[in-house]
């Protein structure tokens, strides 16, 4: 079982759950820019979604301009995330359920009208060989694979899950609502908790903070986002040792300009830390291109893991229906 | 000994602080949690990181959920790890107690900023050199990159401002010192740091048994090698 790359697209790469596990080692967890998308697509091809998106099979991470694909036997798919124009063989190929594609069959994958990642899962996922513990492509730490390019070959694990029977479940008429996973509307706030030295800012520079846009830098990528606007400044400045840093950490360099951290995070960091993205809003980050806007809103770490336990309860249920749906 | 604060770093990740300082004290704490948190496997953590006074817990929130839903995650968790801070004794083990020799060749093409580092500190370059490798370090943390070790135990002399614009490329191996740190660069990587020499060593290797030649904790010494004793594999190590 294989696909094989015919054109790469504008940035492809393998992502699953990420690594876990070496931190200690100043390994990032790297993985899906947007995981709860990457969880959805694997649902869709049966395959299993964990909680706290550990151990996900490995997927396709596409970024703004879709690959062109050859899938070399008959393989259950799933797209999920950004809006993408697909077709195979020139018949459209709906997102957000399973589909299944025949063996010689091309993809083509295009410009996506709105959002900025979307992930392709196969059943049994992507069998690309695991460094420490992940298939996930660090591109900046350089573990795992390397970003795609024409000609690649990428092996499918083999799964049993999924057989030809069941493809007539398959070909039912439905697929899941996008609107409560994929929101590309640049003016929805991005919640985020006051970080330890938020009230280390200057009042301009806090009131800034949330009452101010900012705009996603062009120098913005997998590792981070730098973030333009207003420039904030502390009070005085701060002697601090590095410490750890997560994705969704909000770090303020002297420069005064933030930069928010995303999948591929560093381990620790020495700037700062005035702000914290909840988990439910990364993949709401994950979807705006560089040159997009955010506007953050301060919520409580109360309300921040309310609504992550309302999402992993919501992700679960569908995981079981799809489940159903799929072994018939 | 003063309490650690346990602060959330969002919802699924929290740091436990002992101070904003770099000595030995503080990291020797951050080190003994880290060992009782790894020994304690508590349920839903991913991931456990030491840094120079904290450390850093990433956790599944779902996992600790309170089926009364009296308390939200943050605070199930934090309660059991503040026992188990209160508890922990930094024991290093025979291995890292044993310093791990790390040859350098200080100077010239492989240490660029070694002059400017001894004008800096009002020392002649030999004497430099003899500072750096005088101490027994620990690696107090791995982070930035993959394997890059932090060290405690660098002469106060040898202390010096980064550069005012950082390189784009360090080499793999590049031994610096940036502030009051020092550290070894283990893949080519951008870096403001002084570079002072360079060592053939492979710090990470993502496809050994064991990727980082060093962990947290672990003892080192630098040693100067003479440029008549860099075998053709060491110099292929050192110009990778």
């Amino acid at each position: 079982m294989s696909i094989t790359v015919l054109a790469a697209g504008m940035l492809t790469t393998v992502q699953d759950g990420g690594r876990s596990g070496h931190a200690a080692l100043g390994v990032g967890r790297a993985g899906a820019m947007d995981p709860v998308a990457l969880r959805l697509a694997n649902a869709l091809v049966g395959n299993d979604i964990l909680v706290g998106n550990v151990n996900n099979a490995s997927a396709l991470e596409i970024t703004l301009r879709g690959p062109h694909l050859r899938f070399d036997n008959d393989t259950l798919i799933a797209i999920t995330g950004a809006d993408i124009p697909a077709h195979c063989d020139g018949k459209p190929v709906l997102p957000w359920r399973p589909a299944v594609l025949r063996a010689g069959s091309e993809l083509t994958l295009g410009a996506m009208p709105r959002g900025t990642r979307s992930y392709l899962a196969v059943a049994g996922g992507i069998d690309v060989m695991p460094m420490l513990g992940s298939r996930s492509t660090d591109i900046n730490s350089k573990l795992g694979g390397r970003v795609l390019a024409a000609g690649d070959v990428l092996a499918i694990a083999t799964t049993r899950k999924i057989t030809s029977e069941n493809h007539r479940v398959i070909a039912g008429n439905w697929s899941l609502d996008p609107r409560p996973w994929f929101d590309p509307d640049p003016q929805t706030p991005i919640r985020v908790i006051a970080g330890t030295h938020f009230p280390h800012l200057d009042n301009a520079s806090q009131r800034a903070l949330f009452a101010t846009a900012f705009r996603i830098d062009a120098d913005s990528n997998r590792v981070g986002y730098r973030l333009r606007g207003a420039t904030l400044a502390l009070r005085e400045p701060l002697e601090l040792v590095s410490a750890g840093v997560v994705p969704g950490t909000v770090q303020l360099p002297p420069g005064g300009d933030p930069i928010l951290l995303m999948a591929e995070a560093p381990t620790c960091g020495g700037y700062p830390r005035i702000a914290q993205v909840i988990t439910v809003d990364l993949p709401r980050l994950a979807q705006r291109p560089p040159g997009g806007m955010v506007r953050f809103a301060e919520t409580s770490l109360d309300e921040a893991q309310t609504r992550y336990l309302e999402r992993e309860r919501a992700l679960a249920r569908i995981a079981r229906i799809v489940a159903e749906r799929l072994h018939g | 000994m003063s309490s650690a604060q346990i602060e959330p770093l969002g919802d699924c990740a929290l740091l436990i602080r002992f101070g904003e300082r770099i000595n030995s004290a503080l990291n020797a704490r951050a080190l003994a949690v880290t060992a009782a948190l790894q020994q304690a496997k508590l349920p839903g953590v991913r991931d456990v990181a030491p840094a120079y006074a904290s450390v850093c817990v990433q956790y599944d929130p779902a996992i600790w959920a309170d089926p009364a839903k009296a308390l939200l995650p943050f605070a199930r968790i934090a309660a059991r790890i503040s026992e188990l801070v209160d508890n922990a004794a930094f024991v290093p083990t025979p291995a890292m107690r044993t310093s791990i020799e790390i040859p350098v060749c200080y100077g010239g093409e492989f240490g660029l900023d070694l002059d400017d580092l001894a004008r800096h500190a009002r020392l002649s370059v030999d004497e430099v050199v003899a500072r750096h490798c005088a101490p027994d370090y620990r690696v107090a943390m791995l982070g930035f990159a993959p394997g890059f070790p932090y060290l405690l135990g660098l002469d106060p002399a040898l202390h010096a401002p980064r550069r005012a614009t950082p390189r784009a490329r360090a080499p793999a191996g590049s031994v610096a010192i940036g502030g009051a740190q020092t550290g070894i660069y283990p893949s080519e990587l951008p870096g403001g740091w002084l570079l002072i020499g360079r060592t053939p060593l492979t710090l990470f290797d993502p496809a050994r048994e064991t990727p980082a030649l060093l962990a947290p904790g672990q003892r080192l010494r630098f040693r100067a090698m003479s440029a008549d004793e860099i075998s053709a594999g060491e110099l292929a190590a050192l110009t990778r």
